[in-house]
């Protein structure tokens, strides 16, 4: 197994989990948290592939990584944002009972 | 050919070439002789009610102008035929004018008009007696209050029967003839709030309708065996040679040719109208309409018409009979003719309305003429019309002032002494009487009766008619007698006294007795002027006439038969005035018989049980069947539309609208079970996200690896 | 062997703690767990011999994400204990499809085992270097990220303001 392969399979592994995290807790921010760690597979999986991809002068890995990591806050603040609004009015932060919106 | 072109053809060779002389303005003109008193009548029935002179001077004034054409008419015949006589042509050739009515494939109805002598002679009389029984009518209808309604149906009835009169066409001949029946209907039933009046006017009807289907039937089968429908035509009409040789040849069963058989069915609707023997039962009950009516119609003119007719056919009726002999349908005519003289004589002599005996007189005397048309010919049967016209209208006429001056009394057993209470009455009643018995030598009847009989003498097939005829004869002369007796001699046993009519009822009573008088010079042996002018010979005065054989003996037992009837007569009933709740003298001597001729022989009661009786089993049938079959299968019909509709309205409400609801509920539950893949909760979108991405990811692998 | 002890050390500490970030009851300890994961995460950055960017992981993740949860975790507290359980209803599917989708990742990643690179040299990245490249090359981007991070810090902010009484 070449070093690409062992971290691009930990990268899978924690986007798996962070998966798993997202589709199977109850508390919204668990999800979120979830996310995070889907997103942080990802960015991995970037600075794995400019490490070992061809031209890793053109930091194009990296620079995708950090904006990233950017836009990953921006988000993190915006949904977390949203969770203490919708605790405020539903006064719980558990999905199940967030069902306003069936069809 | 007419007449016209005989002469010009003379003429020709005698002068050289000439111009050719148009048909006489009279023959063209001819159809204003009917068609003016219909006009007329038209006009009248839009009059108001209480314009009475008007209505009445109407009618007066369009009969009194068909008289006049009619005479010109005659005196165009009498002028055309002194010509042809002297050329030596047959004058009694007739002059046409025809047109084509309607087109039908090759087929043609044509309508046409004819004046030759017969009809000329047929005009004048009713134009004549019509003329004097209006003015008679101004009189007597004075204090009815249609009066304008009685004027308007007798002009229609004028016009009709100077129709009947000049037709050359069958068809127009028939329709003239119906409307003579309608105009009958309405003035039978002219007071019509009577239900015996009405019911009388049905009768007439009906009865004479079923005549008139025999007559029709004749009719098709006429044109459809010649091809046409007018009777002279320049040699192609039905009358003439070619078409009755034509019928001669075919054979129609029972012995009879086409043309006999023919003959026999249109007798059977001159039967209908001129009362013969089955068909008779209508004319006593007329008598419910007022006296004009029954003056004109039924004794001079709408009786006649029937005796008309067969006068006018008689070429069809006599063709294939040899010099001297007759034919199968004469004979039948002559059978019915002299049977319905006999019945109706007895049947009169035990009446007691003054108007019935008068009525059954009528039919003996129509018998007469018919006999004397099966054994004597054309003329004598005609000759015998005319006369009877004039008397019959005479003694209906008096007997109308008679029951005017009694207060509209008109059993004769509640009259008596009116001779010397209404003598100008009286005078001209007589005069009738006398003619209508056939009084020797001065009187009409007696010369044409007397034709009828010695045409009877020298008959081939059998001397019984004569026998009836002269018992008939004796029969008449006794009747009347006992009427005169009656209602002019004895005392007043009515219940108020008697007053003579105005002058406006009694001047046509004197004219018309004149004429009864005067027309016997016409048909005398020395002198068958009558006879010359219709067969179209030229006829001088010749005392040898007297001695044919056998007619001086005849004249002499008809004036003992004549002299016996008055004198039995006048024995049992002359002064006597019996109280009307006596029995009368005969009655007292032969209740029983005279039982049986009361009630008429019983025929009206025969007709009831078989004939009524079978017509109402026929119409509960057919109303049966209209209910039950045809009502039924309308019915069925309309219950299976309502199956069907049935049928439609399940399968729309079910199948169509069930099906479509069907449709929408599964596309709703469709709908709601997609619905529940939004489940309002944000982790199972993200589960099925994530499952999208592993598809994509699976296909692009897969791809790929392709 | 290909892999180092320092990787499957590094590669255990993330896993670790990302394992534990999702399945623990409590969501405080969750968060720390996550915390875990992401300092785990920036070694393995720096494993990868770049440093900005396991740096800016520090920084950024641990420094501001994990503390927002926190916040987050803290401010949304009430009532806390479920009583069904930290897990959703449906959880088996969510754990299926999670585990198929690293099936096919892992399948991916496996099947072109082959075809990877062995072993390079490591590159040499200097702060100069991303310096340069932020302001010449990806400077569009900076200026949209920082759009985007002024938006976003301002849209959250009035997201998560309480709600004057009456109408603001």
């Amino acid at each position: 197994m070449t070093p690409l392969a062992g971290y691009l399979l930990v990268a899978a592994l924690l986007f798996s989990i962070g998966l798993a995290g997202a589709l199977t807790r109850r508390n919204a921010i668990l999800v979120l948290i979830g996310i995070e760690l889907m997103l942080n597979a990802a960015n991995l999986n970037l600075i794995a592939f400019w490490r070992y991809g061809p031209h890793p002068e053109a930091l194009t890995g990296m620079m995708f990584a950090i904006f990233s990591i950017a836009v990953a806050a921006a988000e993190a603040a915006v949904g977390l944002g949203l969770v203490i609004q919708i605790h405020r009015h539903a006064h719980t932060t558990d999905l199940d009972q967030m069902n306003r919106m069936k069809g | 050919m007419t007449p016209h072109d005989d002469l010009l053809k003379l003429l020709s060779h005698l002068n050289g070439p000439l111009p050719i002389p148009p048909q006489a303005w009279i023959v063209r003109w001819l159809w204003l002789i009917p068609v003016v008193p219909i006009v007329t009548s038209g006009i009248i029935a839009l009059l108001k009610q209480p314009w009475r002179r008007l209505s009445s001077g109407l009618a007066v004034g369009s009969l009194g102008f068909s008289l006049l054409l009619s005479l010109i008419a005659f005196a165009h015949v009498m002028s055309d035929r002194a010509l042809l006589l002297y050329f030596g042509f047959n004058a009694a050739a007739p002059d046409v004018v025809n047109f084509t009515w309607i087109q039908v494939g090759v087929a043609n109805v044509d309508l046409g008009w004819v004046l030759d002598p017969l009809s000329a002679v047929m005009m004048v009389m009713v134009a004549l007696v019509g003329l004097l029984i209006f003015i008679y009518s101004i009189g007597y209808m004075k204090h009815d209050e249609n009066y304008t309604r009685f004027f308007c149906f007798m002009s229609l009835f004028a016009g009709a029967m100077l129709g009947v009169a000049i037709a050359n066409s069958m068809l127009l001949l028939f329709m003239c003839w119906e409307l003579v029946g309608l105009t009958s209907y309405l003035l039978i039933g002219f007071w019509y709030q009577k239900p015996a009046a009405a019911a009388a006017a049905k009768k007439a009807f009906l009865t004479t309708r079923i005549g008139d289907v025999f007559f029709l039937l004749g009719i098709v089968w006429l044109f459809a065996q010649t091809g046409t429908l007018l009777f002279y035509n320049g040699g192609a009409g039905s009358l003439e040679a070619g078409a009755l040789t034509a019928l001669l040849a075919q054979h129609a069963g029972f012995g009879l040719c086409a043309a006999g058989a023919i003959g026999l069915l249109i007798f059977c609707g001159a039967a209908g109208k001129s009362g013969q023997l089955p068909l008779h039962v209508w004319l006593p009950d007329a008598m419910e309409g007022p006296t004009p009516v029954s003056a004109l119609i039924h004794a001079a003119t709408m009786v006649a018409a029937g005796v008309y007719l067969i006068a006018r056919v008689y070429p069809l009726m006599q063709a294939g009979a040899l010099a001297g002999g007759t034919t199968g349908a004469l004979t039948v005519v002559t059978w019915v003719g002299a049977s319905t003289a006999v019945f109706a004589a007895l049947i009169a002599v035990a009446q007691n309305d003054i108007k019935r005996i008068l009525a059954y007189s009528t039919i003996s005397q129509l018998g007469y003429m018919m006999a004397g048309l099966g054994m004597g010919g054309v003329a004598v049967g005609m000759f015998h019309l005319i006369t009877h016209a004039f008397f019959k209208a005479l003694l209906f006429l008096g007997a109308g002032s008679v029951i005017h001056g009694c207060h509209e009394e008109q059993d004769i057993r509640r009259m008596g002494g009116l001779k010397a209470d209404m003598p100008l009455t009286f005078a001209t009643y007589g005069i009738g009487m006398l003619a209508l018995c056939g009084f020797p030598l001065l009187f009409s009847g007696f010369w044409s009766k007397d034709g009828i009989l010695e045409a009877a003498m020298h008959w081939s097939v059998a001397k019984t008619p004569l026998y009836m005829l002269v018992f008939g004869a004796l029969l008449t002369a006794f009747y009347m007698t006992r009427q005169v007796g009656y209602v002019f001699f004895g005392f007043n046993r009515g219940s108020k006294d008697a007053h003579e009519s105005p002058e406006v009822m009694t001047v046509p009573l004197v004219v018309l007795a004149f004429f009864a008088m005067a027309l016997g010079l016409i048909g005398t042996p020395a002198w068958p002027w009558f006879r010359g002018f219709l067969d179209g010979r030229a006829v001088g005065f010749d005392w040898h006439g007297f001695i044919e054989p056998g007619l001086l003996a005849l004249m002499a037992i008809s004036t003992v038969v004549v002299f016996v009837g008055l004198g039995l007569g006048w024995r049992l009933y002359g002064d006597q005035s019996p109280k009307p709740t006596e029995p009368d003298v005969l009655e007292a001597a032969a209740p029983l018989p005279w039982g049986w001729l009361r009630d008429r022989l019983y025929v009206d009661e025969l007709y009831g049980v078989t004939v009524i009786v079978f017509y109402g089993w026929w119409a509960r049938v057919a109303e049966w069947l209209d209910r039950r079959v045809w009502g039924g299968a309308v019915s069925g019909v309309a219950w299976a539309f309502g199956l069907w509709a049935q049928l439609n309205r399940f399968l729309d409400n079910n199948w169509v609208d069930g099906g479509f609801d069907k449709g929408c509920d599964e596309l709703a539950s469709g709908g709601g079970l997609l619905a529940r893949v939004q489940t309002g909760r944000v982790q199972t979108y993200l589960r099925l996200l994530a499952l999208a991405v592993v598809a994509l990811a699976l296909m692009l692998i897969w791809s790929s690896r392709a | 062997m290909p892999m180092s002890l320092v990787f499957y050390a590094i590669a255990g500490l993330t896993l670790a703690g990302a394992l534990a970030a999702v399945l623990l009851k409590n969501t405080v300890h969750c968060a720390l767990a996550l915390t875990v994961a992401f300092a785990g995460l920036a070694l393995l950055f720096l494993e990868l011999d770049a440093q900005f960017a396991g740096f800016a992981q520090i920084l950024v993740y641990i420094g501001a994400v994990a503390v927002l949860v926190v916040f987050a975790i803290l401010l949304t507290r009430g009532s806390e204990t479920p009583k069904d359980g930290v897990y959703s209803r449906n959880w088996m599917a969510g754990l299926v499809i999670a585990a198929g989708v690293f099936a096919v990742l892992g399948w991916a990643v496996l099947g072109s085992a082959r075809s990877l690179p062995h072993k390079m040299a490591a590159p040499t990245v200097t702060v100069l270097q991303i310096g340069n490249a932020l302001m010449s090359r990806y400077v569009l981007p900076l200026e949209i990220v920082a759009l985007l991070l002024t938006a976003a810090l301002i849209g959250a902010v009035i997201v998560a303001m309480h709600e004057k009484e009456g109408q603001k």
